[in-house]
């Protein structure tokens, strides 16, 4: 993985709350045996017209979107399944972090897997990205911090070992693979 | 030293910790039994090739095919080829991926095969005290029989595959305490809707539930199933129940639960699993439950739901509500009783256990289908399949008028050609009402399978009571 250490970007704004999986990459989508390809369909129900024209009034087909690799999102987004094609299909479409007061579980932790960075902010700092879209921010990654277009800076909070896997680039299961003798010994003993 | 009180959770995470977590790293847990299907696992398999990684523990895995299989008998047993080249493409993919690791698989003609999460606890896989994973949310559904059991995604699962390990930080632990008896007509169904109506979609986050008190108690092995099944539903990772009699009763005899001598020990050890007395939870709720009514959903997650004889709620400062109402096409205020619908799903790994198929057919029995009402039900596992056969309770839906298929996910979510239309209205015992979740446009209302066949009856949302 390659490491995450800053980003600066314009935002592009979901403002529902509950945004699911199903929603973020419909099922119909998920019979792919790869990880690649999936950006297309990130969003599709909501992105498209019958025609399978894009519509113009959804923020992600607005031509500034293109450029902005921040979503923010409104409250709990990412629940329901354990797609992983989910953060997959976002990092397709060219995002690299989702902004919320609330991330579901499952899709955290896909999403860390992957180096999409899930940012969990404040009401008050999640109110004023919903009513700004296109605000250009920043996340650091060792600081834990979103930095608004006026220098304010919120905290977020980052899992220290999630925080090292970023910034370094490490990959979890290289990781987990250090550690097969203590594997082995658990086996060995239960 | 007297220990200190502990959790049924806490109990079978330390047992499982290969390394507990510090300030800096998370725990690496053991996993006993891995299962996998065919939507989640391909770039599982591909990450070890690139790798050139084997399965540590074959034998601690278990595939097989649910998603995006088909339910029509001609697709399952040969005689057409699966419609949906994408889904022949996964179903081939998982064959090919299980030769070449040696995971056993129960394929898409075995007899065993089913729903992932029905064919564990019926195969006596699913056992009190394992850890439990697969790429799929509802894993949860495991922790019924006393399990510590959660989906995972596909990164994760090549980290089982590879390492029979994962890296996690300890959730917190949430009591869900319900007492008094479920009055006539109320099933494990409409207790956890009411639950996760109360708890809200986020509710669970960060917390595993054990659901306690008499009333899950009194319960039988498949509510149980129901039950724990949806506790992602309030966004819990995992949902767990003690195991008791109710427990060993069930698993005794199954095929791969242990036998003889060795389920006496297992026996021993299991009934040193629940919470001890004084033990403390991160949370407590409360829940009465001879207060719970037939529960349906109306809007577009299942937090959105209300008694059977109940109102849509107004919220009228509330923009997302309203787009979930529009999607619903469903009016704020309105009853949702007598609602028409289109479509009646009776199916799913929340309600495809043999016993939601006798109790939809003892609605069904001697009534049919209203015209113009398309009816599917799609047992969780060939095994349930056999066995609702050998009751004859296939030529009640049959002669009520209703599609019986192979078993499979089916219209619980649309990706193996069983789809409800956009616009049209279907009354489903699955545990989702996204949006699009059963078909684009779609309109699902989740509700038990006795309102489920009671409303087919009818072709409106029908209390069940009415009908007995
Ligand atoms: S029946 Fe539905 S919820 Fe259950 S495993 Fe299949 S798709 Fe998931």
């Amino acid at each position: 993985m390659e490491p995450f250490t800053t980003l600066r970007s314009r935002t592009v704004v979901l403002p529902a709350a509950n945004i699911d999986t199903d929603q973020i990459i419909p099922a119909r989508f998920l019979t792919t045996t790869t990880r690649t390809g999936l950006g297309k369909n990130l969003f599709a129900d909501w992105r498209y017209e019958e025609s399978g024209a894009p519509r113009a009034d959804f923020a992600l087909n607005r031509p500034a979107a293109r450029a902005c690799q921040i979503l923010v999102a409104g409250r709990n987004f990412g629940c329901g399944s354990s797609r992983e094609h989910a953060p997959w299909a976002l990092l397709d479409y060219g995002l690299r972090a989702v902004v919320s007061t609330q991330i579901a579980d499952i899709f955290r932790s896909n999403a860390l897997k992957n180096a999409l960075l899930p940012v969990v902010v404040d009401e008050s700092t999640s109110n004023w990205l919903i009513a700004n879209p296109g605000a250009e921010i920043t996340l650091d990654v060792a600081a834990g911090t979103l930095t608004l277009p006026s220098g304010v800076s919120a905290q977020f909070p980052l899992e220290a070992f999630a925080r090292h896997c970023l910034l370094h680039g490490v990959d979890e299961l290289g990781y987990l693979l250090t550690r097969a003798d203590e594997i082995a010994a658990y086996e060995a003993r239960a | 030293m007297a220990r200190a009180p502990q959790t049924l959770f806490e109990k079978v995470w330390r047992a499982h910790e290969v390394s507990p977590e510090s300030a800096a790293t998370p725990a690496v847990l053991y996993i006993d039994l891995h299962l996998i299907h065919e939507v989640t696992s391909p770039q599982a398999f591909a990450l070890l090739r690139e790798r050139g990684l084997p399965v540590r523990r074959p034998e601690r895995a278990l595939a097989t095919m649910d998603h995006s299989t088909p339910t029509l008998t001609a697709q399952v047993f040969g005689g057409a080829p699966i419609a949906i080249d994408s889904a022949a493409r996964q179903v081939r993919t998982l064959e090919a991926n299980c030769r070449e690791f040696g995971v056993e698989l129960l394929g898409l003609t075995h007899a065993q095969r089913g729903i992932v999460h029905v064919i564990g606890p019926e195969l006596g896989l699913t056992q009190p005290g394992k850890t439990i994973v697969c790429g799929d949310s509802h894993t949860s559904t495991h922790g019924a029989l006393g399990a510590l059991a959660f989906g995972i995604g596909t990164t994760e699962v090549a980290h089982v595959l590879a390492t029979q390990c994962l890296l996690q930080r300890k959730p917190g632990t949430l009591a869900v305490n319900v007492h008094g008896r479920l009055r006539e007509g109320v099933t494990a169904k409409d207790l956890i809707l009411a639950i996760i109506g109360r708890l809200g979609i986020a509710g669970g986050t960060g917390h595993v539930i054990e659901y306690r008190g008499e009333t899950i108690r009194a319960l039988d092995m498949d509510e149980r199933l129901t039950v724990c099944n949806m506790s992602i539903e309030a966004g819990a990772r995992a949902g767990m129940i003690a195991p008791d009699e109710t427990t060993f009763a069930y698993l005794a005899g199954r095929p791969r639960a242990p036998q003889g001598a060795a389920f006496e020990r297992a026996l021993d050890a299991w009934r040193q699993l629940p919470t001890d007395a004084g033990a403390r939870f991160d949370r407590e709720v409360d829940f009465d439950a001879a207060a719970i009514e037939p529960m349906i959903t109306y809007g577009t997650n299942p937090g959105m739901v209300i008694p059977i004889g109940g109102f849509i709620p107004e919220r009228a400062d509330d923009a997302a509500f309203g787009q979930a109402l529009a999607y619903m096409g469903l009016t704020p205020g309105a009853a949702i009783k007598d609602q028409p619908v289109n479509v009646v799903f009776v199916g799913s790994c929340t309600n495809a256990r043999l016993s939601d198929l006798r109790s939809a057919a003892a609605v069904l029995r001697g009534r049919h289908v209203a015209p113009g009402i398309t009816m599917l039900v799609v047992p969780g596992s060939q095994e349930v399949k056999r066995q609702a056969e050998a009751e004859g309770l296939h030529q009640v839906f049959l002669d009520a008028g209703a599609q019986w298929r192979e078993s499979g996910c089916s219209m619980c979510l649309g990706m193996n050609g069983d789809l409800v239309g956009a616009g049209q209205y279907a009354i489903s015992t699955s545990n989702r009402n996204f949006e699009g979740r059963q078909g684009k446009g779609a309109r699902t209302l989740l509700a038990s399978p006795i309102t489920a066949a009671a409303s087919a009856v009818r072709g409106r949302v029908t209390d069940p009571r009415e009908l007995t």
